[in-house]
């Protein structure tokens, strides 16, 4: 799903470089007000799981797979804005130190695969969280929801980049086809995967999850009294 | 975790291209691959110049091809969907090996291939010579925002921590007759996964503390 060099023209790669540098500025002031001075440590190990979430591969048909994107994850898990920061480190050691996904088309990688994808995510999830009786049981499932959505999104994004600055005369309904019906599996993977992580980790500490906490900020301390015999 | 200090891809030597300058090494490889992306579709002269440039960078590292060439995997899926474009595209017809493709989709395609590898063989010599930490002073030279670099300084340090916590947890998966890969198994797996996410959280708050025990203020020391 990395795009590599060369698959978008240079115009397009900058413009996208542009608006992943803008979109990280952004993040990088928000970050702040969600981890405060953890922010570079807790990121750090957040983006190092996020990078060990993405070597799981669930098989989608055809023998081919596909691996979990983990945008609308990591919003979950830990606020939108650490979220993109989280995911644009992961694809800059990919592109610098793992040769995976060309560094000019870093701008792209990081616009799809960090903006999009978290932006989509967390804005499905809270859209939901709004909707749906707060109840911390039903995080999982609006994460799982947000994270089906944020997939296709992503994929659609793409093929409008493809549609401006692709370097390929391929008819372009074939595409949109094309990549929606297969994104739409990796969606359902990303989803199941993205609401039992989420599940899990809500079972055991609530509070860690981002996405809950103003679910928790409901209880109250009860004090009860002990009865003396 | 017992390993040496390098990363996965790099590749230990003395040569000009190993000593050199990170930051230049980064400037270095975006504008040859801004160049090469730029280039036309149909100036095969230029591509091989541009691969002989490559080349030679190779050479200058003394880093073997043959190291470097099992690990271009990671471009496979790209490449054969840079061999499908010229059956999927529109356009004039052509004939090649007694197969019919289209004209311009065959010429797009060898472009976004020849590009494609460029760009991966580019990206594979800069990981090769360059050691994780002088690529983060690198970045920190060329400006980026310093709180950017220290995520990645974090990422880079316990990658290999966390990624050797999940191979455990697979291989505990594994020998308890589940596979991960499996639908089906998904719950388990979506519970280590949870499991992974609150130690690797709980590490970085032990983490900050240390850190904060030793006088840490926000930014590292240079």
């Amino acid at each position: 799903m990395h795009v590599p060099d060369g698959f978008l023209d240079a115009p397009t790669s900058l413009a996208t470089a542009g608006v992943a540098a803008a979109g990280v500025a952004v993040a990088l002031r928000g970050a702040r007000r969600e981890l405060d001075d953890r922010t570079a440590p807790m990121a750090g190990l957040v983006a190092t799981f996020v990078f060990a979430a993405q070597m799981i591969t669930f098989p989608i048909g055809a023998g081919t797979s596909g691996h979990l994107l983990g945008g609308a994850l990591a919003a979950v898990l830990v606020g939108p804005w650490s979220a993109v920061l989280c995911l644009s480190v992961v694809l800059g050691v990919q592109a610098l130190l793992m040769a995976d996904g060309g560094i000019t088309a870093l701008g792209t990688n990081i616009t799809l695969l960090g903006l999009v994808t978290v932006v989509v995510g967390w804005g499905v999830f809270v859209a939901l969280r709004r909707v749906l009786p707060k109840r911390t049981a039903l995080v999982a499932p609006a994460a799982a929801v947000g994270a089906f959505a944020s997939v296709p999104v992503a994929a659609l994004v793409f093929t409008g980049l493809f549609a401006v600055g692709g370097n390929a005369p391929v008819d372009l309904s074939a595409v949109v086809v094309a990549m929606l019906a297969w994104h739409t599996a990796i969606g359902l993977g990303e989803a199941a995967i993205t609401g039992l992580v989420v599940a899990s980790i809500v079972a055991v500490r609530p509070d860690l999850v981002h996405g809950a906490r103003p679910l928790l900020a409901h209880r109250e301390l009860e004090v009860r009294e002990v009865a003396t015999s | 975790m017992g390993a040496g200090h390098g990363h996965r891809l790099h590749f230990h030597g003395h040569s000009p291209l190993h000593r050199a300058p990170a930051h230049l090494k980064v400037l270095g490889l975006l504008g040859f691959m801004l160049v090469v992306v730029a280039t036309p579709r149909q100036a095969y002269g230029v591509f091989v110049a541009e691969a002989l440039v490559l080349l030679g960078a190779v050479a200058v590292s003394r880093v073997p091809l043959t190291y470097l060439l099992p690990r271009m995997v990671v471009e496979v899926p790209f490449a054969l969907f840079a061999v499908l474009v010229p059956f999927i595209s529109h356009g004039p017809r052509t004939e090649v090996l007694g197969v019919t493709v289209s004209e311009p989709g065959l010429v797009a395609g060898t472009a976004l291939l020849v590009k494609g590898t460029i760009g991966v063989l580019a990206s594979l010599t800069l990981a090769a010579t360059t050691e994780p930490q002088d690529l983060l002073r690198g970045l920190q030279r060329l400006r980026t925002p310093d709180l950017l670099v220290q995520i990645m300084g974090f990422m880079v340090r316990y990658l290999d921590v966390v990624t050797a916590e999940m191979a455990r947890m697979t291989v505990a998966m594994r020998s308890r007759g589940c596979d991960p890969r499996s639908p089906r198994h998904w719950p388990v797996l979506a519970r280590s996964l949870g499991a992974l996410f609150i130690r690797s959280y709980e590490r970085g708050e032990r983490v900050h503390l240390a850190m904060l025990s030793r006088g840490y203020d926000g930014r590292l020391p240079r």
